[in-house]
């Protein structure tokens, strides 16, 4: 079997496992799979099957693409330092810091409209970045495990950003005042066509995001490096690239996409700092998105897309009397349908192994 | 004549491949058979099926006479059928007692192993087979030709009566080559029966008794060892008549390119490796450093192309000190490097054919402000596979993980030569390559130095060394034993200074 038509029949059969999975338990425990497919459907769609005369309502798509927004950032931002041999698990707490450099801007510097909204993104963005570089320094310098320091800088990073917030003129104990207009990506348009629902111009971001991952991996010198360096290092070491540098670059850059997550929850989907009691997983949810899409970039962006359709069902489910588990029942499956890859890989084999031999018995049989 | 192993009429196909095509195999008790073909011949193919590793698409297999289905490993051991991988399979930490029960460990009656009485056992076994192993030393303090014999001893603990040995020569030296002869003789002495995988045709000639051939996955033929030469069983093998010779012509050795003055390096675990070495290579002379594995040639090779540290000495390319130079750097000087290990190195096994070769100049040449420039790519690939004939499923576009080593290599030798170094050092150039790769590698080796370029050649091969070097240095425990010319010397010669004596006669250094 080809290796491209693996790679895209993997994860869909991954899919489909997790869901039928999530059916099999609704029936044991006596609910109502039509239910699932209905909140499915109309989370991606806005049409309840249950209310057909009621038509679309656009406000559940719009809600949708909010949610799917920030995790195919940090899709991204898992992916990126993974195909350079980097498991960033620190997105979390990179986000985390994304989205406090954007609000101490957006709240303490006055700009104008569009350069406000640029100059906190790139806050954010830079701020991930810079959280980054630590794990990544250590690695290089000290050979320490980036997943430990990961870790823990996550936390750092939650507690570290609650002080901050609060401290910000007018803060209450959970979240700081409105960020100004000017430095909101959210718009009344946008909200306008879609019933009233949170969607904003953050989807832009995210579509130039997923070109410049593209683009950056697949197209250009520096990217060629990063991958040989994340494939072989040894390798890379040889044919003279600087794998130190190639390393912490990576992982600065896919500090850079989470930090811009975080900039995007605040700026379009909240408007303000929320002080936090844990941590909301956007970053963990990355981990997910980038490996049911195979770390390239169509991939997470579809992958991006169905765990956020996931999540944005769970409530939906809720009120017709289905536990808001089984969502996160269905998309840890997937991730471990897609993680027992060989599994799946071997069942196929097997089955084209039998294929082949009935049809090379068929043969024995003319002869 | 009773036969141990019969493999008839087996067919193995993989998609898009046929690894054996109606390929008979009868082996009869008590004999060394030898299994002789080119890479890619189906030899590994056909002996995983043999130990249950694959299942035959078509195919009877026999086992003393009786049918049997073989459908794992274990399947095999309980038939009395033992492997000796090329790579072994024992764990570093363990001594050789606890190596050989792994997986089947015998219990004292408080229900904890038995290492007291096994060891004894395997004693006994060692000396009653002259294999001379200590049943308490770990494998980590033994000699690679004590590790093999370990693996030895598991199968005949096991009682296994037909032993697979695959290409089990090519990690020993010529002295422990000598031993696990004899030891195979010992074995056929006492009834086993072995199949000996290998493309070596001096050692089929001293040891085997029957030698079936294979090529391209078809059956060739069964021939009686005693009286077939080693000319035509090379000529089955290959399916031509072959020219193991290298025309090499009289050239003017021009000015020194490379010199060395009393270089030290460490190796990874922080031990001198290099032990104060200095020498030379000129234009238009390919000096070969011969010795055994593990002498510090690879650390030599390390600290010239930058992947090392010097930790003393100097290294001067052209006059000019590069002794601390980074990688990138000693390339762009005018340094090919062909490195010892092609997938840990040489190639970064994930990337397409066409990314592998532009490793090097990626961000020279083959980039604008950037940006990877696709078609000047796509046709420098071409011309490469072309020139050098290399061979893959998808050419350009091919996963090099996916290619046969030879073509592997080839790639790496064409990756390199094109850049027309003027100092190209290969390492095991023709590691585990087949007859006719070797042949074509090699003109290209020479090719080079007679366009007058330095070449440094580092192979632990002494057939290669002898017929490619103009000069020769024999490198033993990180220094030099003797420095000879390749017309004055012999195997033999080369032989006793590679295992550390001087030879009256030869100096030390040039």
């Amino acid at each position: 079997m080809s290796k491209k038509y693996e790679k895209i029949l993997i994860p869909v059969i991954a899919i489909i496992l997790g869901i039928l999975l999530g059916c099999i338990i609704l029936i044991i425990s006596g609910q109502d799979v039509g239910a699932l497919f209905n909140g499915l459907v109309k989370s991606a769609t806005g049409f309840d099957f249950s209310k057909p005369s009621s038509g679309l309502n656009l406000r559940y798509p719009g809600e949708f693409l909010v949610s799917s927004m920030p995790i195919i950032l940090t899709g991204l931002a898992i992916g990126f330092a993974y195909r350079c041999g980097m498991f960033n698990i620190g997105a979390e707490g990179q986000v985390i810091v994304g989205s406090l450099a954007s609000c101490m801007v957006a709240i303490l510097v006055p700009m104008p409209p569009v350069v406000g909204v640029i100059v906190c993104l790139f806050a954010g963005g830079l701020a991930g970045a810079l959280w980054a570089f630590i794990p990544g320094i250590l690695k290089c310098r000290f050979n320490i495990s980036e997943v430990v320091t990961g870790i823990m800088l996550n936390y750092t990073a939650l507690y570290g950003a609650n002080y901050f917030l609060k401290g910000l003129p007018e803060s209450t104990t959970t979240r700081t005042v409105d960020i100004p207009a000017n430095a909101s990506l959210s718009s009344e348009f946008l909200s306008s066509i879609t019933n009233h629902s949170r969607l904003h111009w953050g989807f832009i971001l995210v579509i130039i995001c997923v070109i410049a991952y593209w683009f950056i991996i697949e197209k250009t010198s520096f990217g060629y490096s990063l991958r040989a360096t994340g494939f072989n290092k040894e390798g890379a070491r040889y044919a003279g690239i600087k794998v130190n540098k190639s390393t912490i670059l990576s992982i600065m850059i896919s500090g850079f996409f989470a930090g811009l997550a975080g900039a995007v929850i605040l700026q379009g989907t909240f408007g303000y700092g929320r002080v936090m009691s844990a941590a909301e997983n956007y970053g963990f949810d990355g981990i997910s998105v980038a490996l049911v899409g195979g770390c390239n970039a169509i991939g997470i962006l579809l992958s991006g897309l169905l765990f956020g359709l996931l999540k944005v069902t769970q409530p939906l489910l809720q009120t017709s009397g289905i536990p808001k588990e089984i969502g996160d029942i269905i998309s840890s499956s997937i991730v471990f349908f897609v993680a027992i890859q060989y599994a799946i890989k071997y069942v196929l084999t097997k089955i084209e192994l039998r294929k082949g031999k009935a049809q090379s018995k068929k043969a024995g049989d003319v002869q | 004549m009773e036969y141990a192993v019969e493999m008839l009429n087996i067919t193995k196909e993989f998609p898009g491949i046929k690894a054996n095509d109606n390929v008979t195999l009868q082996v009869e008790k008590g004999s060394i058979h030898a299994l002789l073909g080119e890479n890619g011949a189906g030899k590994s193919t056909l002996m995983s099926i043999l130990f249950g590793l694959y299942q035959p698409t078509s195919g009877i297999i026999k086992i003393n006479g009786n049918e049997v289905t073989i459908n794992d490993p274990n399947d095999a051991n309980r038939l009395g059928i033992g492997m000796v991988h090329q790579h072994f399979k024992l764990v570093d930490c363990f001594t050789v007692t606890e190596n050989i029960i792994l997986g089947k460990e015998p219990l004292t009656k408080y229900k904890t192993v038995d290492l007291k009485e096994t060891s004894k056992k395997i004693l006994e076994l060692s000396k009653q087979y002259g294999l001379d192993v200590d049943p308490y030393s770990k494998i980590e303090d033994i000699t690679v030709g004590m590790q093999q014999r370990v693996e030895i001893l598991k199968m005949l603990y096991r009682n296994a009566d037909i032993l697979i040995f695959d290409e089990p020569t090519a990690v020993l030296t010529p002295n422990e080559i000598e031993e696990l002869i004899e030891i195979m003789r010992n074995l056929k002495k006492e009834g086993k029966t072995i199949i000996l995988i290998t493309h070596k045709l001096k050692e089929i000639k001293e040891v085997a008794d029957k030698c079936t051939v294979l090529r391209r996955g078809r059956y060739i033929g069964t021939v009686d060892v005693a009286s077939t030469s080693e000319k035509e069983m090379a000529e089955m093998m290959v399916g031509r008549e072959v020219d193991f010779t290298v025309e090499k012509p009289e050239i003017e050795v021009g000015e020194k390119v490379l010199e060395v003055k009393d270089l030290w390096v460490k190796n990874s675990r922080d031990l001198d490796a290099v032990k104060g070495m200095s020498f030379s290579v000129a234009k238009g002379e390919i000096v070969g450093i011969a010795g055994i594995d593990g002498n510090g040639q690879t650390d030599l090779v390390y600290a010239l192309t930058g992947l090392s540290k010097v930790e003393k000495g100097e290294i001067l390319f052209k006059g000019k000190n590069i002794t601390n130079l980074t990688v990138k750097e000693k390339l762009n000087c005018g340094i090919g490097h062909v490195p010892e290990d092609r997938h840990k190195h040489g190639l970064i096994l994930d990337f397409k054919l066409k990314e592998n070769m532009i490793i090097h100049e990626y961000d020279g040449k083959f980039s604008n402000n950037g940006i990877l420039q696709f078609s000047k790519i796509d046709e420098y690939t071409d011309r490469l596979i072309d020139e050098f004939d290399v061979r893959s499923g998808q050419g350009k576009e091919t996963i090099t993980r996916s290619m046969s080593g030879g073509n592997q290599q080839k790639a790496i030798i064409a990756r390199e030569i094109d850049r027309s170094p003027e100092l190209l050092i290969v390492v095991q150039p023709t590691r585990g390559l087949d007859v006719g790769a070797i042949e074509y590698i090699h003109k290209r080796i020479v090719a080079e130095r007679n366009k007058g370029k330095a070449v440094l050649l580092v192979s632990f091969e002494l057939d290669e060394i002898l017929s490619l070097s103009d000069r020769i240095i024999v490198m033993y425990n990180g220094g030099i034993t003797g420095v000879v010319k390749a017309s004055d010397t012999d195997e033999k010669q080369l032989g006793l200074m590679m295992a550390g004596q001087k030879v009256e006669g030869v100096s030390n250094h040039e």
